[in-house]
């Protein structure tokens, strides 16, 4: 896309695939924001990206929509999620374990059914032309954004008034924070948690629709390359702030765009270790916001605690 | 629960209801928590439930507010039987209750955890109304609680205060107290206490409180009820009945505690020095900072104080279980950092709140956690190898001289009651032949009368027997008994240190309140 531009090139593409690649981390970074605010992990959210990813692409392919493929892919996440807010909130059973179950669960699906669309081509969704018509084609074609980097973008604040002045938003804080205090004010926690969970896993679906149905716009079996792991870290750098996690994908969609961008004009060296931006990146996030002597601020205090 | 009117929420009762309790048993399993129970809440009185722990205050209250359903009796509301199945049912016949521990979420605003103590309501909160109306509320009540402070950053009080606030919030008419004073300074207690006692002699409310503190039931209370193992053991006006004649209700029998005994020490040294030992909690902010402390053998020194101003992590530090931030600990002369090699050599010992979680592993036997100490040197060790014989043998000899109850020395300590936990880590603490340091942390809590003795017994006799003895407790008539020195602590530094002997009950309390 940055061919004519030359070194003006990559910072254009950085900007493009900030709003490309941020898309899906931003719509699996708030489904895990939500599941973590009610007080329970889901590390399956990575299997429920790649289900979403194919069942959006197939659908697509087979009715032609692809808004039809981004309600399927929603539509998958919330089943995947019902499993996961069934098994992670019964008797003496770990959310962890389960996510890795369900990561393991949620991937296998994604393979077994999406084989026979790895060749044929589905319809994609349509773009909106962000610049007018009067400037190079490459920059109008780094340009294209997706209805669903708008959804995600106000998602986001949406997600932070619903904290912040609902009753079902004070009731997913309260759960996550203190169950007992839930209880005694009559909140069922296994509905809310089940609720926040299945409605976080519709939202990574979409993510995985994002993915698949915009970009990069195939399906593989590679698509997802672990981004629906670095959506938990990413929640955590985000501390649990839905604003937070709108910034923090757009910062992990940019870090993703590294690679390919310096390819584009030519750097050949250390291509694979620019690619590996992201995953540096959440390692960095990790090592830097850990300490042995304190809690983070803004964890629900009941995050991932067995009751 | 067909009729209107019992749907109806108790917005509009303007007169507390007349709540009767009919022949309430309930069992656990085999275990029988409550036995063919009566008594009844008059409209407008302060009625005091009375027992030991363990003796079914809680159980009862419980099935009141519908948290358990009873295996048999009923409760009558103004006369008609009450389906009472959850809280909520309790709230619609004006009751509510004030849990033990706070249950008012940390990380929201007192605003956000009045409206959403609310039962039911529309969806969408419009916080520009709610907050007038809560303001409102708030000029109109008895006491005042910041609106938007989040509930982390109030004091024990202050959080006591609105889990009041809340009941009154939602026009409950019958308050049920569970131990409302367990985390409040006594001058905190009074004015609570005192404020609900008004509304209750002005007709609004009817009180029902858990309490063990004679001092707050003679002040306060029209009426007791006492419960002993799960029976009624006794009831009566306040007016007519004698401190001794309560506790002879409780306990069944006069028991004498055992008396205090101390020698003196001549060749006191100290063994216990801290110096300018800050740490912090677990969210990072300062726990402790700055703390001097001595302690000197043969001398026990109390440090009283409200939960959560920095006692734990001191205890903590002191303990090896926390890191501090700043400062020094030195025993025998030696600097000091509670590694297994250090506390063997200096001969530390610790009696941990929470002793199940702090001090003992669970789902190991009692043999096993007696020996935690010393399994790892002979004789119960030779070379990498346990003797399992010795450590059996060392745990039936402090089985029988400790009086734990156990089944065999075989069973999972998690098995064994909160007292004989307490009595299992006490006997492997205390047995060792040449203590020079012991640390404990309300080591009583939530013990009954013959276990506390027990434990109150040994520490005297440590430090009879020149034991150094540092004694973190909430309760501060167990450090008035036993401790020789006093020191308060309060937002994480030491706000009063004087000999118990001269001590000021009032300036303690002004100490513990941070002024």
């Amino acid at each position: 896309m940055a061919e004519g531009l030359g070194w003006w090139g990559v910072p254009l593409a950085i900007v493009a695939g900030t709003m490309r690649g941020g898309t899906p981390f931003l719509f699996v970074s708030l489904g895990e924001c939500l599941t973590e605010k009610s007080g329970k992990i889901n590390l399956g959210l990575e299997g429920t990206l790649l289900t979403g990813a194919m069942t959006a692409y197939g659908t697509s392919y087979l009715t032609g929509s692809p808004w039809l493929g981004i309600l399927a892919a929603g539509l998958a996440g919330l089943v995947l999620g019902s499993i996961h807010g069934w098994l992670s909130q019964q008797y003496r059973v770990n959310d962890v374990a389960v996510g890795i179950a369900m990561i393991i669960f949620g991937s296998g699906i994604a393979f077994f059914f999406g084989k026979p669309f790895i060749q044929p081509s589905a319809p994609q969704l349509p773009t909106l032309n962000l610049a007018g018509s009067a400037v190079s084609p490459a920059v109008e074609a780094a340009l294209q954004i997706s209805p669903l980097f708008l959804l995600g973008i106000a998602l986001a604040p949406l997600m932070t008034w619903f904290f912040k002045s609902t009753r079902w938003g004070l009731y997913v804080r309260a759960v996550g924070d203190s169950p007992d205090a839930a209880r005694a004010m009559g909140v069922s926690i296994f509905k809310v948690r089940m609720l926040s969970i299945m409605a976080g896993s519709f939202l990574a679906g979409i993510g995985g629709a994002a993915l698949s149905l915009y970009y990069p716009g195939v399906w593989t079996e590679r698509i997802s390359s672990g981004q629906g792991l670095m959506a938990v870290a990413l929640v955590i750098f985000a501390r649990w702030n839905p604003i937070m996690c709108l910034w923090a994908s757009l910062l992990f969609g940019g870090a993703q765009a590294l690679g390919p961008a310096l390819q584009s004009v030519g750097i050949k060296q250390g291509y694979y270790l620019f690619n590996a931006a992201p995953y540096v990146l959440t390692l960095l996030i990790m090592i830097l916001t850990c300490s042995p002597k304190r809690t983070l601020a803004g964890v629900p205090g009941a995050l991932g605690i067995d009751n | 629960m067909t009729t209107v009117s019992s749907l109806t929420p108790a917005l509009h009762l303007d007169h507390p209801p007349d709540l009767q309790v009919n022949g309430m048993t309930k069992r656990f399993g085999s275990l029988v928590a409550l036995e063919n129970l009566s008594m009844r809440l008059k409209p407008g009185s302060f009625h005091a439930l009375l027992g030991e722990n363990g003796a079914g205050k809680s159980t009862l209250v419980k099935c009141v507010m519908g948290f358990y359903q009873p295996t048999a009796g009923e409760v009558l509301i103004d006369g008609h039987s009450a389906q009472i199945s959850n809280p909520r049912d309790a709230h619609r016949y004006g009751i509510g209750m004030v849990y033990q521990h706070f249950t008012s979420v940390p990380a929201m605003t007192v605003a956000e955890n009045l409206v959403l103590s609310r039962f039911g309501g529309g969806g969408v909160i419009n916080w520009k109304a709610e907050l007038e109306e809560l303001q409102a509320f708030m000029s109109s009540s008895p006491f005042q609680v910041p609106l938007e402070t989040p509930i982390a950053q109030l004091a024990a009080g202050q959080k006591q205060k609105l889990e009041i606030l809340k009941q009154i919030y939602l026009h409950s008419r019958i308050l049920i107290l569970d131990e409302p004073t367990s985390v409040l300074t006594p001058a905190e207690a009074d004015e609570v206490l005192g404020l609900l006692r008004q509304q209750v002699s002005a007709g609004e409310l009817s009180v029902l409180m858990i309490s063990h503190k004679f001092r707050e039931v003679t002040a306060f209370a029209d009426e007791i009820t006492v419960l002993r193992k799960g029976k009624f053991a006794g009831s009566g006006q306040v007016s007519q009945l004698t401190v001794a004649d309560m506790a002879e209700m409780m306990m069944g029998e006069q028991k004498t505690p055992t008396p205090v005994q101390k020698n003196s020490q001549p060749n006191a040294v100290p063994v216990l020095e801290v110096r300018q030992l800050s740490a912090q909690k677990d969210n990072g902010t300062a726990a402790v900072s700055g703390l001097d402390l001595t302690v000197y053998s043969g001398e026990i020194v109390g440090i009283a104080g409200i939960s959560g101003n920095g006692q734990r992590e001191l205890v903590e530090v002191l303990a090896g279980q926390r890191v501090a931030s700043a400062g020094e600990v030195w025993v025998n002369g030696e600097q000091y950092n509670a590694t297994r090699a250090e506390m063997y050599r200096h001969q530390v010992f610790s009696l941990p709140e929470e002793p199940l979680r702090n001090a003992c592993v669970g789902h190991m036997s009692v043999a096993e956690n007696m020996a935690l100490r010393t399994f790892d040197r002979p004789p119960q060790a030779k070379g990498i190898l346990l003797i399992l014989q010795a450590i059996r043998q060392t745990a039936v000899g402090l089985i029988s001289q400790f009086s734990v109850k156990t089944p065999s020395p075989e069973t999972p300590v998690q098995n064994l009651s909160g007292g004989n936990v307490q009595r299992a880590v006490l006997a492997r603490e205390l047995s060792a032949e040449q203590i020079k340091l012991l640390i404990a942390a309300n080591p009583c809590f939530g013990l009954d009368f013959a276990a506390v003795d027990f434990i109150h017994t040994q520490i005297l006799n440590a430090r009879n027997r020149g034991v150094a003895v540092l004694l973190v407790s909430e309760d501060l008539d167990e450090l008035l008994k036993l401790s020789d020195r006093l020191i308060v602590i309060s937002g994480g530094q030491f706000t009063y240190q004087s000999p118990t002997a001269t001590a000021e009950y009032t300036a303690i309390g002004h100490a513990m309140a941070g002024h």
